[in-house]
């Protein structure tokens, strides 16, 4: 019977103890540890979400970095045709430009050659006139005394003579 | 009601428990007589050795060899009911050491070899003869088991609290490892399923503090070695100390909905008036449920330490029924059952732990419960 009997001074040192270790253990253990750990699942809840948050704004901003990309893209696409176009336009131009010029410098020269001619036909003309006067002269002198009605007469045949 | 299934359930159970070591003391006093009485010439009583094992001392006693008993002497304080007989003095406080091992008087205090007070402190009269027992605080065997694992709990969670403090934020380490994983068991798989999410809190120390206390009394109580090794959670005593906190604490922070489930609960009015049928139960069941915490871990702590001391003590029956080779011859397979429920009762005193707290914790939750 002993063996299921409460003993009084068993019963009164155990409160004691366990009181002693109950409060103690309240007090200077579990709070820290208990504190710890609460702190610490918070910490790591709150670092979790703060890596889905920058997660989530990686994400975002490699979107906003392609849509950038893509837009650049097309801006040089853009650019490039742009440029193509004018390119060809300069050239178009300068081509245009370049055989005006040729034209320009080949009707010039033609005017110029043209000029020419007709300068060296008056003066061929004139020279003719002078050699033809000579020879008239000399055949004149040879068959008349005054020339001076002879050599009106000779100018008036050669201006009759047309060249060509 | 769920509730009542539940309570009559545990009163059952309760009855089991407490009518089994009754009879088992019953039987294990038969025995001891038998023993006694067949085993006298021997010199070898298993049934006194068994219970004089899981029994409370004044002594820690450690080794005996032939007639040399070596022991720790531990404090006696006694309050003597009779100060004419001690010259005028109420209060002693003497090492046991003085009684020598049960077979001397000191200061007309003898501890007794009688039927009714037999291993217990009684005083004497001027004859010589036992007159009654003294109050009796002395720090037994079982109080200074409760001591040192009181001592080794506080050298363990100091360590983890302190780790705890300058970790703030950081990692656990050293100690704070060993002790957090089972601190989160207790949160996520006792306190937060029966009490919930929002009381939960403010019973963890308890929790933690029974759970802690218990384990770590049930582990060292099966180390055999000084200090270790005393039978503290086999003790009805210290149980009932475990189990009073538990009733004090559920009482204690008990709500307007608990209080009112035990005085007047919904059920038929004729089963609260005239006769407070109801209420009565349910008073009954406030009390039933620390007396079956109390029972189950005293029961099952004792079991095991008896089925050891049993086991290797076969090999001491042996010898002396057939002489010393059939002591040795018995001693590997004594030896090898004894380490087997030595095992096993490192698994009981898990569970016998676990279910401590979570019925604690269920308790605790009854009582914070709002009403549904």
């Amino acid at each position: 019977m002993e063996l299921v009997t409460p003993n009084v001074g068993t019963i009164f040192w155990m409160i004691i103890v366990f009181g002693i270790v109950a409060f103690v253990l309240k007090k200077f253990a579990w709070r820290p540890i208990l504190n710890g750990l609460y702190e610490r699942e918070e910490s790591i809840e709150s670092a979790l979400n703060a890596a889905e948050k920058a997660r989530q704004e990686m994400a975002n901003l490699k979107a906003g970095n392609e849509l950038l990309l893509a837009e650049a893209r097309k801006e040089k696409d853009a650019i490039m045709r742009q440029a193509m176009n004018l390119k060809d336009g300069i050239v178009a131009e300068a081509k245009e430009k370049a055989s005006f010029e040729t034209q320009k410098s080949i009707e010039n020269a033609r005017r110029q050659i043209e000029n020419e001619k007709a300068k060296a036909i008056t003066e061929m003309k004139q020279q003719m006139t002078e050699i033809s006067l000579m020879i008239a002269e000399k055949v004149i002198r040879k068959e008349m005394a005054g020339n001076k009605q002879q050599q009106e007469m000779v100018n008036k045949l050669i201006d009759e003579i047309k060249l060509n | 009601m769920p509730t009542i299934f539940i309570r009559l359930f545990l009163t059952l159970v309760m009855a089991v428990f407490w009518l089994n070591p009754v009879t088992a003391q019953n039987d294990g006093d038969h025995q001891n007589h038998s023993d006694g009485n067949s085993n006298s010439e021997e010199g070898f009583d298993a049934g006194k050795f068994v219970i004089e094992h899981v029994l409370d001392a004044y002594d820690w006693h450690i080794a005996s060899y032939g007639d040399k008993h070596f022991s720790i002497p531990l404090p006696i304080i006694l309050y003597s009911n009779y100060p004419e007989l001690h010259s005028g003095k109420k209060l002693h406080v003497f090492m046991s050491s003085k009684f020598h091992h049960a077979h001397d008087d000191y200061k007309g205090f003898r501890i007794s070899h009688s039927e009714e007070f037999n291993g217990k402190i009684i005083e004497l009269n001027e004859q010589g003869h036992e007159i009654g027992r003294p109050t009796d605080l002395s720090i037994t065997k079982v109080v200074a088991g409760a001591m040192v694992s009181a001592i080794v709990l506080f050298s363990l969670l100091f360590a983890a609290a302190h780790t705890a403090r300058h970790n703030r934020g950081r990692a656990p380490s050293g100690t704070q490892n060993l002790v957090e994983p089972i601190i989160l068991f207790i949160r996520n798989e006792i306190a937060r399923p029966s009490i919930g999410d929002k009381n939960y809190k403010k019973f963890m120390p308890s929790l933690l503090t029974l759970f802690f206390f218990i384990l770590l009394t049930n582990l060292l109580g099966l180390i055999p070695i000084f200090p270790f090794g005393a039978n503290v959670t086999g003790n009805i005593s210290v149980t009932m100390v475990l189990a009073l906190f538990t009733f004090f604490v559920t009482n204690i922070s008990g709500n307007k909905h608990y209080w009112k489930e035990i005085f007047n609960p919904d059920v038929p009015t004729w089963l609260k008036l005239p006769i407070p049928l109801m209420p009565l139960l349910e008073m009954t069941g406030m009390i039933t449920k620390p007396f079956v915490l109390m029972v189950r871990l005293f029961a099952n702590m004792l079991a095991g330490h008896m089925i050891v001391t049993v086991f290797l003590s076969l090999i001491f029956i042996f010898s002396s029924l057939m002489g010393p080779a059939a002591g040795y011859g018995v001693s590997p397979i004594s030896v090898a059952f004894a380490v087997f429920i030595t095992l096993l009762d490192v698994l009981v005193s898990f569970i016998q732990a676990y279910v401590f707290t979570l019925l604690s914790a269920i308790y605790f939750g009854m009582a914070s419960a709002e009403h549904h």
